[in-house]
């Protein structure tokens, strides 16, 4: 970066207790979250979990029927969204059609009444950090998606905020451009040093992005890790399968390690080994859930090894792996990932395989008793 | 990346091309007749009209020119539907705003009530101003009762009288064209501007006045059309002086029998209307508002 850009240093952003009602529903129940200062935060859920309610209350457009909001120990609940000075990115982009893109950008600087050279060297530095420079008198309808969002995003740090709402701002954009959208992202918030709240839907995203992520589900934050926690050690069947992605077959526990380890009795008498977060009884219904890639089709001698019997179903190339899903009987089908080298023998539909994986890889979740 | 002006590549025209023109153009004539027969055809004929009396002659014009009186009612014309359209939009833009920005379900609502007007005879609605203004109308009853003023107010049977009932006729054009401007700005704008730090005010004045120019051009732009040739409010509520160009043309046709004079009148009309909407075309960059554009 050639221009000296000041350091704006990030805000802690800790939600207590948020909660808000829209008339009987509860849109978001007791979110608790700190946000730690400078670090990129993502708010993850499919649509109707929250996340985006719980983004309007931090950014003010939306007032929780309960809970506090304090950025850097100071409680905004009760201020306007033009009083909390964030910077925010909508999804629309919502780029101001009549204004130039140097006006645009210099929106924000004229309403603090900076002056007017300060302003040109502001948004010239901004532009080049957002990689427009050249683009100040183009109007937002000359410009392809990408480069509205570089300008809402311009637009979103040329006033310091110290931290960055983010709603879903690259899901208009194709799949290239988001990924590298994504890295642009992730490169001006580690220069600005700015906390970044992020609200996706789109878990590849929030796994790339993230320093940590909060799983929400029906307006309760059902997990709050790293993405290596999240993808390795979910808490609950709804993360293991809306983060990445999950085999889960049904069983019971026959007995039970020390360790915390349990062996599972699936349905058609495949036995499992795997570990669960909580104690688990013998006689307790469980859900196990091993992940695609983790299973490996071999011949399994190693005791420590699951193993399961099956009939190849389904072969579906996806270029840099091929998906199988692999009948294993009255136990279910499972999906099988593998990646494709030179050296591995592809499989047939109609082919017998011999599936195994590792028990650390098969989360044990203790099925609600209905 | 999107390129200004974008060079067009024209293949030379080939037999298929120009059949394909030809069938366009036929799909076309029906509008063309209907446009032809009942706008160009009569409006050629009035213009026919004002320049042939017992031989074509500019006699009409010249007599339009050189009389002051129908100069000052010109002037008149073009004066009251200016203060018309400046007060439609002063009251309309509120009430625009409102009826943009509120609930869906309350917004058909307010549309309903503001458009109900239309489902009534103009006479009516005219007749019925003429009994609020009156000497011992609503109007001056009330003023009268709590003491504004001392006897009644002339409020009928003069400018005022026509600037009241000509605006009110004329308000819901103002409003749903502006409605319907404002509710093509996205409120995202708006937030966006909050969240940059703007008040309300500088929101609004930053954002909302702006991206609503088309709405107020076209607003304008109709509502000051509509009063220049205006007819029966003038003509019930205004007095003996406020004449204008409308009912000139009227008094032509139905009086005097000068038919002739009556076109050169339109003519004039339209000519001026017409220079009027070149000048506010430049502008107010009325181009935009065609386009579609915010």
């Amino acid at each position: 970066m050639a221009a000296p850009e000041r350091v704006s240093a990030g805000a802690e952003v800790r939600l207590q207790g948020l909660t808000k009602l829209f008339g009987p529903v509860v849109a978001v129940s007791d979110v608790s979250i700190t946000v730690p200062a400078g670090s990129f935060f993502t708010l993850l859920g499919p649509s109707g979990s929250g996340k985006t309610t719980t983004l309007m209350m931090v950014a003010g457009f939306v007032h929780p029927s309960r809970g506090s909001i304090a950025i850097d120990g100071i409680d905004v609940a009760a201020l306007p969204p033009q009083k909390r000075d964030l910077g925010m990115v909508f999804q629309s982009y919502a780029v101001f059609p009549h204004l130039t893109v140097a006006e645009n950008i210099a929106f924000p600087l004229e309403v603090r009444k900076v002056s007017a050279a300060d302003i040109r060297r502001r948004v010239g530095e901004v532009l080049e950090l957002v990689r427009l420079t050249g683009y100040e008198r183009r109007l937002p309808r000359q410009l392809s998606g990408g480069e509205q969002q570089r300008v809402a995003l311009a637009r979103a740090l040329v006033f310091h905020p110290r931290v960055l709402l983010m709603d879903e701002p690259l899901g208009a954009l194709d799949k290239k451009l988001r990924g590298h959208m994504q890295g642009e992202l992730k490169r001006i918030q580690r220069h600005l040093h700015v906390t970044v709240i992020y609200v996706t839907h789109d878990q590849e995203e929030a796994l790339t992005m993230s320093d940590r992520v909060a799983v929400m589900r029906g307006g309760r934050t059902e997990q709050v890790g790293t993405p290596a926690e999240l993808y390795e050690s979910p808490v609950s069947p709804f993360v293991a399968d809306f983060v990445g992605e999950s085999n889960f077959l049904d069983g019971l526990v026959v007995s039970t390690n020390p360790d915390g380890s349990a062996v599972v009795r699936a349905e058609g008498g495949l036995e499992l080994r795997g570990v669960s977060r909580e104690p688990l009884q013998v006689g307790q219904r469980v859900v196990a859930a091993v992940r695609p890639e983790k299973i490996v089709p071999q011949e399994a001698r190693d005791s420590e090894l699951n193993r399961g019997k099956g009939v190849v179903d389904q072969v579906v190339y996806v270029g840099d792996a091929t998906r199988y899903a692999v009948a294993l009987g009255a136990a279910g089908t499972l999906t099988v990932k593998v990646q494709n080298r030179l050296a591995s023998r592809p499989l047939a539909i109609g082919d017998l395989v011999e599936l195994a994986w590792d028990a650390g890889d098969t989360r044990l979740f203790a099925r609600a008793v209905p | 990346m999107k390129v200004d002006g974008i060079a067009l590549v024209t293949a030379p025209a080939t037999a298929a091309d120009r059949r394909e023109t030809r069938q366009y153009l036929l799909l076309l004539l029906p509008a063309l007749l209907t446009l032809g027969a009942f706008f160009v055809y009569p409006l050629f004929g009035i213009l026919l009209r004002s320049i042939y009396k017992n031989g074509y002659t500019l006699e009409s014009y010249r007599q339009v020119v050189g009389t002051s009186v129908y100069l000052m009612v010109i002037a008149l014309t073009f004066r009251t539907a200016a203060v018309v359209t400046l007060i439609a939009l002063l009251l309309g833009y509120p009430l625009a705003y409102v009826l943009a920005t509120v609930r869906p379900r309350l917004a058909r609502v307010l549309v309903v009530i503001v458009v109900l007007p239309f489902l009534t005879s103009i006479i009516v609605r005219t007749y019925a101003w003429m009994v609020l203004l009156g000497r011992n109308g609503v109007v001056n009853h009330y003023l009268q009762a709590l003491g504004l003023t001392d006897g009644p107010l002339r409020l009928l049977y003069n400018q005022a009288g026509v600037v009241v009932g000509m605006t009110y006729v004329l308000l819901p054009f103002m409003v749903l064209t502006l409605a319907s401007a404002m509710r093509g700005i996205d409120p995202a704008l708006l937030r966006a501007a909050h969240s940059l730090g703007a008040s309300r005010w500088q929101a609004f004045r930053r954002i909302f006045l702006p991206l609503s120019t088309p709405g107020i051009a076209g607003g304008t732009l109709l509502v000051f059309i509509l009063s220049l040739g205006f007819f029966i409010t003038p003509a019930l509520m205004g007095g003996p002086s406020d004449v204008m160009i409308a009912m000139l043309i009227e008094r032509e046709v139905e009086f005097t029998l000068n038919w002739s004079f009556a076109s050169t009148l339109a003519v004039i009309l339209l000519l001026l209307t017409l220079v009027g909407f070149a000048v506010y075309y430049r502008l107010m960059r009325l181009e935009r508002l065609f386009e579609g554009l915010g």
